[in-house]
């Protein structure tokens, strides 16, 4: 809208009118100062005022919280109560804590195995859709239904299905011959189990990625490879990967920044147990220990503890990603 | 000159825009406190559902008041009621007139929130002696502040199902049944053991350790702290005797391995796949809303081994109110003997005013679903032998990790209850380390 504005701006009142051919009276004169100061204002100031929004959102919801956790973090706080200076303490009691450790175990398990099959079934998908297929939009659409439901919807129907007792799967397995499976109370099986609703949820996302970037990639390298004879399976190994690495980064990076604030699903999965992750703490990630902290057991100070240490496992792999894909620079 | 005033409106319009985008939080929270007919606008700040709207009380209050609105909110669970509660108070901000404090958190209202609730002892009409002496203390602070009503309370009994009891060759009648473990909770792991060895196919005596173990602690005047405040459950003898007997039932195998309150739970009460569970009154709707039709003349109540309480609630007024004294009035009201009357009646909460048992509402009230068992007697009886608990402000992460984490994992994964006693203590000291 402001580049609307600013062309009909310019076609009807140029900033510095050429002089008129006759002195015109002091009138117009005047209105013509106004009328240019007031423009070059608009010019300054428009732009300023229409990012303002964000900014005074982002100062009030990102920038705020950010700095005033950094000082809880480093307080004694009960919820309900007055801080009291602790220095690091916080941060050192993580260190020597069986339970943060453990969260952190569970988020990377957790994140490994979501994120691994998610990101290699969506290259697959998305090499499938690139072909021509008949109702190809219509395939694209449905991939990406999943990434359009609820969080919480999806999460009440899978721990549906996954429930011990009276489970869809359960009742798969048994029919198969299996033993029923403890998807909640043991370690592996509920962390599967959670890992099956993130790939559920981000498989057809990344798919359509990918495709983005399959479609950018030039059509005479395929040409050529045939003509080298290469095998499709050798084409989108050769050909495919290369093209799209710098997205296949990308997607790596945003899956791994979600895998580290994983907190609906295993949260919503537990049931009344989903906020220590378990009964023993089997599934229970970084932002889930948070949660639990501040506002379970009231430990803010602890919780904002936990979440810069969240911050700086992020900055770490932001860093990661950008030495990588340097690295990768320097190579091609 | 026209080009100009249109080149105006169209700033005015993005302007225009701009503030409101701006403004919107801030007349999101705008003052609030009376209606556009001048009515006092009071609000009530609930959790779960309380049967306040449901039994008419509102409406009651306001033919009395006719210069009076009340408006409800209502969050589901009393987890995530609690922390905003808490924050409300401590930031003075967002608080309803009237607010709702569970019984598990009173205690800890109490010690640190006193300054910032009224004291409703002092209100025209409110009686102490009305109310049950325990319920009237766990509200008052140690200067003789009264910073909360209570509303209702939890007094136990145990639910059976009699076709159940009468295929596994134990008596059905309610009084004979309460006689098998009258006095004793180790009577009813014995009578779960008889159930047992006849059990029909495919149930379990009882729903779950983790229930025993919680209504077993609640018939304990000494639990998780001490008179002085300092946390004793470690060592508290009654503690581990709850805990010894809970886990015997799971290491007996006479549970159906459930957590309570999971829809697992709640799909086994229609599928009768258990023949007991401790119920508070509160509970009595919960089972008949889940067990449905097909569990009509199954279920009946009798008393159980002792008398223990798990639940209840309390009103408090916030200082920060507009209509503090309205409030306070407010919430007298809905406190007072025969309002508690009414809500037992409509909704199965029990009185917290003592006067409100003598009530023939209460006294001889029966409930068709349970084979019309008199719960009025059943329960007023139990509710007169609770002891006087000593709370403490952590109770409910202690409560809730020895069942959750410490007896769930006995139940549900076999762990050795010394293990799993460990590992819950663990969990605790580290939820207690703030």
């Amino acid at each position: 809208m402001a580049t609307s504005v600013r062309a009909a701006n310019d076609g009807t009142s140029p900033p510095d009118p050429p002089a008129p051919p006759s002195p015109p009276p002091a009138a117009a004169r005047r209105t013509g100062g106004w009328r240019s100061r007031l423009y070059r204002w608009d010019l300054k100031a428009t732009p300023y005022a229409f990012v303002a929004p964000f900014f005074l959102c982002f100062a009030a919801f990102g920038l705020f919280p950010l700095i005033y956790t950094g000082w809880l973090s480093l307080h004694r706080v009960e919820l309900g109560g007055e801080a009291q200076w602790r220095g690091f303490d916080n941060y050192t009691g993580l260190w020597d804590s069986d339970f943060f450790w453990n969260a952190l175990a569970n988020t990377f398990t957790i994140g490994v195995i979501s994120t691994v099959p998610q990101l290699l079934m969506a290259l697959g998908l998305a090499h499938l859709l690139n072909y021509r297929l008949r109702g190809r939009g219509f395939l694209r659409v449905a991939v990406l239904a999943p990434y359009a439901t609820s969080i919480a919807a999806a999460t009440l129907v899978f721990a549906q299905l996954f429930n011990s007792d009276y489970g869809l799967i359960n009742t798969v397995l048994g029919l198969v011959g299996f033993d029923p499976v403890d998807w909640e109370s043991s370690k592996w099986p509920a962390q599967i189990a959670i890992s099956v609703i993130v790939i559920w949820r981000w498989t057809g996302y990344n798919a359509l990625i990918y495709l983005a970037a399959m479609q950018a990639v030039p059509q005479e390298l395929y040409e050529a490879a045939s003509l080298d004879g290469a095998s499709r399976w050798r084409q989108f190994v050769s050909v495919t990967i290369p093209s799209i690495r710098p997205t296949i980064l990308f997607t790596v990076v945003v899956s791994t920044i979600g895998a580290t604030q994983l907190f609906g699903e295993p949260m919503l999965y537990g049931g009344s147990l989903g906020v220590s992750g378990g009964s023993g703490n089997q599934f229970q990630t970084l932002s889930l220990l948070m949660y639990e902290k501040g506002w379970v057991t009231g430990a803010l100070g602890q919780a904002s503890a936990i979440a810069w240490v969240m911050l700086l496992i992020l900055l770490l792999i932001g860093g990661v990603r950008l030495l990588v894909a340097r690295l990768n620079r320097e190579t091609t | 000159m026209r080009t100009l005033i249109r080149r105006f409106r169209r700033r005015a319009l993005a302007l225009a825009a701009v503030v409101a985008l701006g403004a919107v939080p801030a007349a999101g929270c705008g003052p609030g406190g009376e209606d556009p007919a001048g009515r006092t606008v009071l609000t009530v700040g609930l959790f779960g559902s309380f049967g306040y709207q449901e039994a008419g009380l509102y409406d009651a209050y306001m033919r009395l008041h006719k210069d009076v609105v009340i408006r409800q909110t209502s969050i589901q669970r009393n987890e995530n009621y609690y922390p905003q509660l808490l924050t409300h108070l401590v930031s003075d901000s967002g608080l309803a007139d009237v607010q709702a404090v569970e019984a598990i958190n009173i205690a800890e209202v109490t010690a640190t929130q006193a300054d910032r609730l009224e004291d409703l002892g002092r209100v025209p009409g409110v009686r102490r002696e009305d109310f049950l002496p325990w319920k009237w203390r766990q509200a008052t602070t140690r200067d003789g502040r009264t910073v909360g009503l209570g509303t209702d309370i939890g007094p136990q009994a145990v639910c059976y199902r009699k076709d159940l009891f009468a295929r596994a060759g134990l008596p059905t009648d309610r009084d004979a049944v309460g006689r098998l473990w009258a006095g004793d909770w180790r009577k009813y792991l014995e009578t779960g053991k008889r159930y047992r060895d006849r059990a029909p196919a495919g149930t379990s005596f009882v729903d779950s350790a983790s229930g025993v173990l919680s209504a077993i602690t609640g018939g304990s005047a000494r639990r998780y702290y001490d008179e002085d405040g300092t946390v004793v459950y470690q060592s508290n003898p009654a503690v581990r005797e709850a805990w010894d007997i809970a886990a015997a039932f799971a290491t007996e195998g006479l549970t159906a391995r459930l957590q309570q309150f999971t829809p697992s739970w709640d799909q086994a009460y229609a599928n009768g796949t258990f023949a007991t569970v401790s119920c508070p009154a509160w509970m009595l709707g919960y089972i008949e809303d889940k067990a449905g039709p097909a569990g009509a003349d199954r279920w009946d109540v009798a008393a159980a081994p002792r008398p223990a309480n798990w639940g209840g609630s309390f009103l408090v007024v916030p200082k920060s109110g507009r209509h503090r004294a309205e409030a306070a009035r407010l919430a007298a009201w809905l406190t007072a003997p025969a309002q508690q009357a009414t809500l037992f009646r409509r909704r199965g909460s029990f009185p917290s005013a003592s006067a409100a048992h003598a009530l023939p509402a209460v006294a001889d009230a029966r409930h068709p679903y349970f084979g019309d068992a008199p719960i009025g007697r059943i329960y007023t009886r139990a509710a007169r032998g609770v002891p006087v608990a000593v709370l403490g402000p952590k109770d409910l992460v202690i409560a809730q990790n020895l069942a959750d984490v410490g007896m769930l994992q006995v139940d549900q994964k076999g762990r050795r209850p010394e293990d799993a006693w460990d590992a819950a203590v663990r969990t605790i000291d580290n939820a207690l380390d703030l």
